[in-house]
């Protein structure tokens, strides 16, 4: 029985494309066969975080179309042989493909692989639709801002009104040194406030933009990195390991920020 | 300006803020309920109260709250007295 996990968070800009890329190679990692679907039509990006824009020639629609059988749509990755993405059209929109097409799609990728990705598009309109409606797992991801929280919220409503039980929670972005000081809410203010169960949290880190660049996802490129820890966690955790988060604040516990806090009260 | 220069000598730091104001917009999302409408229940239920016992608007407490997904309407209605019947 494969697992299908929809990535989505209702805000743009939170990261849910670059989670899923390197969720999708760290479980590729633990040695899973792993498919990434690009739900996002007319504004792909996955195939260009991933560094697999060249290669892509046929997209969901031609599969759908017939035009082409699946595997020849499944753009195989160049580092990690157990890792396909099925890319989404570009030149076409949000209302090319229908939730049952997309459930469709999926149920045959299914047959072939352990984990499906689904990279949803922001929003809650038809692209929305079409990303959740296949899936039976959501992973939300959130920042720790306020209109981050605020759509994941929403979305969490959407997502528990259809049916899909199993919903976690990603907490990308944090700012240790911010959240040292009381300048951006925690990890335990986003849980406390959307009450779902946390299945990891992500630093931000300028690496990620460098990796983006690059088109090498940083747990390929930069596999020691903190973020790529980070993401190696969230796969083991996803695969039922019980793994400590990640102590971002350590390093912030130096001596002027002691002084600091000594100074707040 | 003491503060621009040492920020977090703020006594009210954006960080707590920041939640504050979530979770009142967020009671308010889950319920579905638009300011107004708030406004509108606060009043009727009042006139209800306010048949059967003399109450102060002013003390009065009306809020929503969301807890563990759930949103939970908080009533506060101090009661100054009974009304005599009849």
């Amino acid at each position: 029985m494969s697992r299908i996990i929809v990535v989505t968070s209702g805000k743009g800009g939170v990261g849910k494309t670059t989670i899923t890329a390197n969720l999708g190679y760290s479980l590729a990692r633990l040695g899973r066969k792993v498919a990434l679907v690009d739900a996002d039509f007319g504004l792909r990006n996955l195939d260009l975080l991933m560094g697999l824009e060249s290669r892509v020639v046929y997209t969901a629609i031609e599969v759908m179309a017939g035009e082409c059988r699946l595997e020849q749509a499944l753009v195989k990755d160049k580092r990690q042989h157990h890792l396909v993405l099925l890319p989404a059209a570009q030149h076409r929109n949000k209302e090319a493909i229908d939730p049952t097409q997309m459930k469709e799609i999926v149920g045959k990728i299914a047959l072939d692989y352990e984990y499906i990705l689904i990279d949803s598009p922001a929003g809650i309109e038809m692209g929305f639709r079409n990303a959740i409606t296949p899936a039976k797992e959501a992973l939300i991801v959130s920042t720790p801002e306020v209109a981050s929280v605020r759509d994941a919220d929403r979305v969490i409503g959407l997502l528990e009104a259809n049916g899909i039980e199993k919903i976690r929670l990603i907490v990308n972005r944090i700012k240790p040194d911010m959240v040292q000081m009381n300048e951006m809410m925690g990890v335990d203010d986003v849980l406390d406030v959307l009450s779902i169960p946390l299945v990891g949290i992500v630093p931000d880190d300028k690496r990620m933009i460098v990796a983006s660049n690059r088109g090498e996802p940083v747990v390929c490129g930069l596999p020691d990195s903190i973020p790529a820890i980070a993401f190696d966690n969230i796969a083991r955790r996803l695969e039922g390991e019980k793994v400590p988060l990640l102590d971002l604040m350590a390093a912030q516990d130096n001596l002027i920020n002691r002084i600091r806090r000594l100074f707040q009260g | 300006m003491l503060e621009k220069l040492f920020p977090w000598v703020s006594p009210v730091n954006s960080r707590s803020e920041a939640k504050r104001r979530l979770k009142l917009i967020l009671a308010h999302d889950r319920a579905g309920l638009n300011p107004q409408m708030i406004e509108l229940m606060r009043a009727e239920i009042l006139e209800v109260v306010a048949r059967y016992v003399e109450i102060d608007p002013e003390e009065m407490e009306f809020s929503l709250e969301s807890n563990e997904r759930i949103s939970c309407l908080m009533a506060n209605v101090p009661i100054r007295r009974v009304k005599a019947k009849g």
